[in-house]
């Protein structure tokens, strides 16, 4: 692993062709990480964590695809396997969002939540496409894959791609990690599989992902939105406030109309005849009400 | 058909009951205001009505969105920002809770001025200020004041509707109709807020028609917007979420609540008498139970 340089951006390229499921990197980044964990469960195929969040960071997902009678090779799709993980987005619908300023990019183009900044109040968590993000109930904020920027700084690679024994994981520099991710997926389509792609490795995705995938199916089958799904929270800005501010003129005439009507109605105790709600008079004109207009001047 | 990955933020009670109380503070001043720029002075009672029922909503509203908070203690990073190197204000006009802090802050302060200013109009409160408050907003500043105030106010209605949307949650982030349907739903419980408190303040009940007519006008406001809200779902394919079992039940509230404005639009349109007068509790707070189920529909269905 070369020198690790502040400046230049850095990220993962995760192949799921050669993922085998052995979920090192999840223990590897809680054990960096120390994060607790929860309790095992017991889910589809040999999945125990579930999803990501504040306690994993890393974690494999099984998709179970075995057909029912063996129609050819399978090409590799039939069990997919994929080790999720923050894909540190060039355009961060979390850090747009985020109220505190406590989502930045790093110094290697990571985006890293402060955890003495961030307040919990979740608005990343609803804006995150990919679901990564959770909220720590110990401590209240929210948590992510950190790319180990402690590690980075001590010129080491995330615990994750250091653990990964079929280098599944490979850690480096984005633009690096992209032209040997080309490499894989031509080798892959030249041997015929031809449902492998790289997601994320250009800028079509959120403006590029620093932690990219090789997928053997469609995004969606690893639970990732598909380029015209990838928006941005953002999207909603004009179009939401447009709306309100439609709205809060027509509510402003409304109220004017009302108030113009009001101009035509019947003596108030004519508006209230048939008894005041709670059974007085009708009461603009009660003694108590002429002193307010008095007091009123 | 749009496609969503994500984890819902468990934005559950505290926020459904600050959008609610939000969209009540807003819609009270805003009508408030209208009446108060009219100047009849058989209005001026309401729009002191008005005035006094947004003010204790905001008294609770920063306890809600605090206590929502992972770290309350924390509550003020929102406007500042402690980030080594970038310390400072935070203001991010592209992130909709940011604004609304701010757009929090202001409206809390104009606010507290209009209910000090009408405590002292109405001879409640004395102290060597208030004369000369009511003096200052008795001429055009008051006037600005005011228009100020009514614009922070339909912010604080409609922005909530927008902070969802912004986001990448089902449902939520597939419309963009909810900043205006919170709003018009605002707007439509404040009128029935303020019907509801004429009881207790006989002379206000001068402006009954008014708040009948206004009601009946935000009903078919909102009533459009949630048709507006479904095409947007329909066209994104989400509608199933909201609108399944057991939401339908809360989307039955929400029609119930729109129900007497429209019917009093067909039998008496725009003419100021009406039937709530004839039935001033059930109606009002019928409207009520309508603003906060379409808000718990909205809320919930998604997240739990
Ligand atoms: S994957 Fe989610 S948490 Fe990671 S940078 Fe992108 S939006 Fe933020």
């Amino acid at each position: 692993m070369p020198e690790i340089t502040p400046g230049k951006a850095y990220g993962f390229f995760t192949d799921t062709s050669v993922c085998i499921g052995c979920k090192a990197c999840e223990v590897a980044c809680k054990t960096w990480n120390l994060l607790e964990g929860h309790e095992p469960s017991f889910l589809d195929g040999f999945d125990n964590t579930g999803g990501l969040d504040a306690e994993n960071w890393r974690h494999v997902q099984f998709h179970d695809n075995v057909p029912d009678q063996t129609l050819g090779s399978g090409q590799g799709s039939v069990w997919l396997m994929m080790s999720d993980v923050c894909k540190h987005c060039q355009q961060a619908s979390c850090m747009e969002v985020c109220p505190t300023g406590a989502i930045i990019r790093t110094e290697f183009d990571s985006v890293f939540i402060q955890p003495d900044v961030c307040n919990g109040c979740r608005d990343c968590i609803a804006a995150c496409p990919y679901d990564v993000i959770g909220a720590n109930e110990t401590t209240g904020v929210v948590q992510k894959c950190t790319l180990c920027y402690d590690r980075l700084q001590g010129d080491m690679m995330p615990a994750c791609a250091q653990a990964c024994p079929t280098e599944s994981i490979q850690f480096g520099e984005v633009d690096v990690l992209r032209e040997s991710a080309q490499k894989r997926v031509d080798a892959l389509h030249a041997a015929g599989v031809s449902k492998a792609r790289l997601y994320g490795a250009d800028d079509s995705i959120y403006g590029g992902l620093n932690a990219f995938f090789l997928l053997m199916d469609e995004p969606s089958a690893y639970r990732l939105p598909n380029e015209r799904n990838a928006v941005l929270p953002s999207r909603n800005n004009i179009p939401g406030y447009l709306g309100a501010l439609v709205t809060g003129v027509l509510g402003v005439l409304g109220g004017l109309i009302a108030i113009r009507r009001r101009g035509q109605s019947p003596e108030p105790a004519e508006a209230t005849a048939g008894g005041a709600p709670d059974g007085t008079a009708g009461a603009a004109d009660t003694p108590d009400a002429e002193a307010r207009e008095k007091a009123d001047g | 058909m749009a496609e969503h990955f994500v984890a819902p933020p468990d934005w559950l009670w505290y926020i459904l009951f600050y959008f609610f109380l939000a969209g009540l503070s807003g819609g009270s001043y805003t009508i408030a205001t209208l009446l108060r720029l009219r100047g009849a002075p058989e209005d001026a009672p309401l729009s002191r009505l008005g005035y006094y029922a947004a003010w204790p909503p905001l008294l609770i509203c920063p306890i809600l969105l605090i206590l929502d908070l992972g770290t309350p203690l924390r509550f003020w990073h929102m406007i500042w920002n402690l980030t080594p190197g970038d310390a400072g204000l935070n203001f991010k006009y592209w992130s909709p809770m940011s604004l609304g802090v701010w757009a929090l802050i202001v409206y809390s302060g104009i606010a507290t001025v209009s209910f000090a200013e009408t405590l002292a109009r109405d001879g409640k409160l004395r102290m060597g200020l208030t004369d000369w408050l009511v003096r200052v907003m008795d001429g055009l500043l008051g006037k600005v004041f005011a228009v100020v105030g009514m614009v922070f106010a339909l912010f604080i209605a409609g922005y909530t509707g927008v902070l969802l949307a912004v986001s990448n949650q089902p449902v939520w982030s597939d419309t963009w109709a909810l900043g205006g349907l919170f709003l018009a739903s605002g707007l439509s419980g404040s009128a029935a807020l303020l019907m509801f408190l004429t009881r207790y303040r006989p002379e206000a009940r001068a402006s009954f028609g008014m708040l009948a007519v206004s009601e009946r006008l935000y009903a078919l406001l909102e009533g459009a917007l949630i048709v507006v809200f479904v095409l947007t779902l329909l066209w994104a394919g989400t509608q199933g979420l909201v609108f399944g079992f057991p939401w339908l039940l809360l989307w039955i509230v929400v029609l119930a609540g729109l129900l007497p404005g429209l019917r009093g639009l067909v039998v008496h349109r725009l003419s100021p008498t009406g039937e709530a007068v004839v039935a001033p509790v059930a109606v009002p707070l019928l409207v009520l139970a309508g603003v906060l189920a379409l808000r718990g529909a909205i809320i919930f269905s998604i997240q739990v």
